[in-house]
Parts: structure tokens; C-alpha cells; sequence
């Protein structure tokens, strides 16, 4: 299988030169990193060669990793149901960043990027209806990024007064709580309850 | 359009000058199968936009899985398809014991074969049922239930609960199944064929449940790959696609089923597949009993190691044993930095996990694909010039449960 992949990468990185920044294989899996400007031009290949077959969309979804510079990640997953392989096709974002929609090639990405664009904020270009998807109607913020809280901003209730459902900033009793169970020796970057002086003594 | 009135332009009625009218389909309609609302065009009968609204069961799982352990995150499977539980926990463990290079002791493997083909009778029989039920037999739903109660009590007989299991684990299953219970599932897969024969009496030929189900949301091939159709929508139209024979995983490799497939990809052609899946999953099920007696069947379900907790007797007698309890129960296991996509084929199509690590004991990211998101991304696709009343029979046969879509 393995075998069958690189060959597969290498075909790919030779006819599509300008498109694989650098493939790996992990785990007996595919991932090719491609730059964000190429990308449509390479979904049309990989459906269309006849070594490759992609022609089937199995997720788009995105990773948030705030300290980077490019921020997100935007991982597309496809298999080939003749070839029988699977294929992973990552590009890096920055914030703010749009990218082309693939809806054009395959149908099924649209609900795909609407669930990227409600859960991460970012924008694809050409889609035809890029509405939130999951979250609630009227819903503010991007869940999914790391800097948004689990909690949430704002939660709702039936409001017996008002006889409707009212929406009113989260209140929590108790604060959320994060272990954190990194051991001191391991270097966990806490300061413990009373330690707090200890680092100002030093130095 | 279906019945003709597109065409029928030179005496129009005052009737047909009428615009389109709008109505929502739930989020309450007990046909929706769950908390969808669909907004729906209606030229007269037929369905000309159909728009679906989902979201109205977002838990936010996928947040929620980045702030616990691996383990803790777990049950969160068992409530995103709450129809045939155990499949999703499974990929979920797939997942990790890929990253983490962990073999499967040969007694666990078969024992989650044993019930991933239980959860798929579960899962047809609900299915097959309700369907049944949108268009107009409302026997089959009570007969279809009689025989999940029994299979729900298997569950419970291995795992404690009914639906939400929680029952495999990273490196098997979390408990040895007793022999009286495996004695149990062979006592009752010998009869269920005789349930299958009654159900079967009851629908397949029946007119009413023919003429609301043949010719209705016919899917071709070319629609299986532009609306990433996996599982029975797939195999419905003809395409032998089923990821156990394909992209083999436990020991599926193993044991001697057939695959049955489609000709025409509308509603009916799904239901009799499903039938006979069902039959062959009995069949599998069977096949796992025997592999369990065998002498090679025996032994641990659980692969000792970092993954899982240790013996009983272990952590009375030994300090490392109870330090490795307590840290696997607080901090948890750590999963080697990387990522992987996972995928099974749970009863409804092709479900995944793309898990990116970053090396700590919980996941820095989990996407979860559910089969259910793309087939009901297709709705308006396949209802478009069908009449309203086939959209009960569509969504029936598309096979939705929300738990999965809004995740």
C-alpha cells in the first residue's frame, strides 16, 4: 500500500510540479502540502488523471493554530472509490485569507465549506451560499479557534416574564475549570498556590 | 416535472398563476427522523427548493473533545449516531491505536466485530422501521423494536448500558464477554432469520410501501461521487463499495460475507439492501461466535500497556501498577504528535475521524465525518420535482440521525 502511494506521490509531484510544496506518507497515508493559490488547478487534476481518480470529497475541515503565522490549516480529504486510495491535500491560511471554492468541481464541498467558514471564519470565494451552517441563527464568533472559550459568550432560556426565549452574556457559578496535569519536574509552566513570591526572590 | 404541469403553459388557470408557496418541514415532524427543519418551494405538490436548516442539535462535540483526555472523549461517540452506538466508539479507537502503533489482542478484535455487526442490525432495523412508518405501515415499527430491545439487552449484558455503551476502549474492550451471553447472541442469531422472513412478509411485496418507495430519490453513479455518498447510498445504485472488503480493518479480512448491491438507486432498491445486509451481518455474527470458541479466540481483550488500565490484582500487589492506574485515569495516555484520518464503514456509510495530536494526552483537533452530513447535503439534489409526500420516504431512506450531522 505504502509502495502504491509513493509511487502515486511521485506521480503526481511530476506532473503537477508547481502544486506539492512536499508529500509525506505517515501511518500508510498520503498528505501532500500544496500552496493555497493552486489548489483548485489540483483537485481538477487529482479528479481527473487517470492514475489518480479522486473523485470523491470526504471532508474539508481546518486546524487553528493561533501562534503561527499562517494561522489555519485547511485540510482536504479525498478517495478514489476506483483506485481504491485515499488522499490528503493540506494548505496553509493566514487570517483573513480567502480561498477559492471548490463547489464547482465537487458538489458535496458546499455544506463542507459552509461548516469551515461558520466554525473558523474563513471565506471561500464562488460559493454560492455561504451561510452558517450549524451554529445558531444570529450566532456571533467562530467556535472552533482556539481563542474562542467552550463556554461560549452567551446562553439562552425560556424567560417565564417574558414568555420568549432570552439570550444573556454567559454566567457561570462555578469557574471552568482546566487541569492541567503536567508534573512541576516536567516543566509545567504554573505557578502554584503560595509559590507565587518564589520566582521574585531568585531573582 | 413529474406530473406534467411545467409544460402546460397555454390555458393557465387561475390556480396555477398562484406563486410558489413556502412551508417548513419540521423542526418538529416526526417524518424528519430527528430536529431538522426544512424549508421547501412548492410548485403545487412538487418540491422545486428544498433547504435544509440543521444545527438545532449542535452540542459542540468537537470543541468540547479538545479540552478532555482521549479517553474522556470516548462516550461523546456513543451520542453522535445514538442509533447503533458501538461503531462510532470504534473508529474513535481505531484511530488511536493507529497513531499509537497498539495491536489488538485477537479475542477483543472479534468481540468488536461480533457487536459492530449487532449494531448494524440495530441500526437497519430502526431504520428500515421508521421508514416504514413515514410511509404509512406502522406494524413493522413495533415488530422492529421487539428484536432491537433484545439486541440493546446484549449491549447491556457487555457493557452496562443500553444505548450509550462506552464499551470498546483504545487496545480492545473494556470487559471479557461471559459464555452464557455469547451463548445467548448464537441462541438468538439462529431465530433471527425467521424475524427476517415476518418482516420481510409484511413489507417487500406490500403496494402501498412499493408505490411510495420504487422510482422515489433515485441517485446515479455520477451523483454518488459528486455528493460523496458512502454505505448503502453508494452500494444502492450499484456501486460495490463497502470500506470492510475495501480498506479491510480488524479482522473483517477474516470472515465470509457478501456484499449486496443495487440496480436502481431509489428508495426501494436501499430497503431491500438493507434487509439483506442485516442477513449477512447475522451471518458475520455467527462466524465471530465460532472464532471466539476456538481455541485461538481466547485469551486477554485488552492490550496491556500505556493505553489501558491495568489488572485488578495488579494495582492491590504493585505501586507502578496504581501510580499507572491513577495517572491513566487523570492525565491520561499521550498520543504521538501527528495526524491520521480513520475510517470505517459504520451502518450508515463511511465514518471518520481526523485526529491531529500534538503530542499531549488530549486531541489538539478531531473532525468527525459523518455519512450523514453529505447525503442530507444532497436533499434538494435528489427531492427536486419529487411531490412532498416523497420527501418523508427520502429522509427515511437517506438514513439521517442528527446526533451525527450537528455533531
Amino acid at each position: 500500500m505504502s509502495e502504491h502511494l509513493k509511487e502515486l506521490a511521485d506521480i503526481i509531484e511530476a506532473k503537477r510540479p508547481d502544486c506539492v510544496v512536499s508529500s509525506e506518507i505517515v501511518n500508510g497515508e498520503l498528505s501532500i502540502i500544496c500552496p493555497p493559490a493552486c489548489l483548485s488547478g489540483l483537485v481538477e487534476f487529482l479528479k481527473s488523471d487517470r492514475n489518480c481518480q479522486f473523485s470523491t470529497l470526504v471532508d474539508i475541515t481546518a486546524v487553528d493554530y493561533p501562534a503561527r503565522d499562517a494561522r489555519f490549516d485547511l485540510v482536504y480529504h479525498f478517495l478514489s472509490m476506483y483506485q481504491n486510495h485515499r488522499i490528503r491535500i493540506k494548505t496553509a491560511l493566514r487570517d483573513g485569507d480567502v480561498m477559492p471554492s471548490i463547489t464547482g468541481l465537487h458538489p458535496s464541498a458546499g455544506w463542507f465549506e459552509r461548516e469551515v467558514f461558520d466554525m473558523f471564519g474563513i471565506v471561500f470565494t464562488g460559493h454560492a451560499d455561504l451561510r452558517r451552517l450549524l451554529t445558531d441563527y444570529g450566532f456571533r464568533g467562530h467556535p472552533l479557534l482556539k481563542d474562542f472559550p467552550t463556554t461560549g459568550y452567551t446562553e439562552m432560556r425560556y424567560d417565564e416574564t417574558e414568555k420568549r426565549v432570552i439570550y444573556e452574556p454567559v454566567n457561570l457559578t462555578q469557574d471552568y475549570r482546566q487541569f492541567d496535569f503536567m508534573s512541576p519536574w516536567e516543566g509545567g509552566e504554573y505557578v502554584l498556590p503560595g509559590d507565587e513570591k518564589s520566582g521574585e526572590a531568585k531573582g | 416535472m413529474m406530473d406534467g404541469t411545467k409544460n402546460f403553459t397555454d390555458t393557465l388557470t387561475g390556480e396555477q398563476r398562484i406563486r410558489n408557496f413556502n412551508i417548513n418541514f419540521g423542526p418538529q415532524h416526526p417524518a424528519a427522523h430527528g430536529v431538522l427543519r426544512m424549508v421547501l418551494e412548492l410548485d403545487g405538490e412538487i418540491v422545486e427548493r428544498a433547504d435544509p436548516h440543521i444545527g438545532l442539535l449542535h452540542r459542540g462535540t468537537e470543541k468540547l473533545m479538545e479540552s478532555r483526555t482521549y479517553l474522556q472523549c470516548l462516550p461523546y461517540f456513543d451520542r453522535l449516531d445514538y442509533v447503533g452506538t458501538m461503531n462510532q466508539e470504534h473508529v474513535w479507537c481505531l484511530a488511536i491505536e493507529k497513531m499509537t502503533g497498539t495491536q489488538v489482542p485477537r479475542r477483543a478484535s472479534l468481540i468488536r466485530v461480533l457487536y459492530l455487526e449487532m449494531g448494524r442490525i440495530l441500526n437497519h432495523l430502526l431504520n428500515i422501521t421508521t421508514q416504514a412508518l413515514d410511509v404509512g405501515a406502522l406494524t413493522p415499527v413495533s415488530w422492529g423494536f421487539e428484536e432491537r430491545e433484545i439486541l440493546m439487552g446484549f449491549y447491556e449484558r457487555a457493557s452496562g448500558a443500553r444505548l450509550h455503551a462506552a464499551y470498546f476502549r483504545p487496545g480492545g474492550v473494556h470487559q471479557d464477554l461471559p459464555d452464557d451471553l455469547i451463548n445467548d447472541i448464537e441462541t438468538w442469531c439462529g431465530k433471527f432469520p425467521d424475524f427476517m422472513a415476518d418482516l420481510d412478509g409484511l413489507l417487500t411485496e406490500n403496494r402501498v410501501f412499493k408505490q411510495r418507495n420504487v422510482d422515489i430519490g433515485v441517485v446515479t453513479e455520477q451523483d454518488i461521487l459528486d455528493w460523496g455518498f458512502s454505505g448503502v447510498m453508494a452500494r444502492g445504485s450499484g456501486l460495490a463499495w463497502d470500506l470492510r472488503r475495501s480498506q479491510p480493518y480488524e479482522l473483517y479480512d477474516e470472515f465470509d460475507f457478501k456484499i449486496p448491491v443495487g440496480k436502481n438507486g431509489d428508495c426501494y432498491d436501499r430497503y431491500l439492501l438493507r434487509m439483506a445486509e442485516m442477513l449477512e451481518s447475522n451471518k458475520i455474527m455467527l462466524q465471530a461466535i465460532e472464532k471466539l470458541r476456538a481455541p485461538e479466540g481466547q485469551g486477554d481483550v485488552l492490550a496491556r500497556g500505556k493505553l489501558t488500565p491495568p489488572k485488578r490484582n495488579d494495582m492491590k500487589t504493585s505501586m507502578e501498577s496504581l501510580i499507572h492506574h491513577f495517572k491513566l485515569y487523570s492525565e491520561g495516555f499521550h498520543v504521538p504528535a501527528g495526524e491520521s484520518y480513520t475510517a470505517v464503514e459504520a451502518p450508515k456509510g463511511e465514518f471518520g475521524v481526523f485526529l491531529v495530536s500534538d503530542g499531549s494526552s488530549k486531541p489538539y483537533r478531531v473532525k468527525i465525518r459523518a455519512p450523514g452530513f453529505p447525503h442530507l447535503a444532497a436533499i434538494e439534489h435528489i427531492s427536486k420535482g419529487h411531490q412532498l409526500a416523497d420527501i418523508a420516504a427520502i429522509i427515511g431512506s437517506l438514513d439521517v440521525v442528527f446526533g451525527e450531522i450537528d455533531r
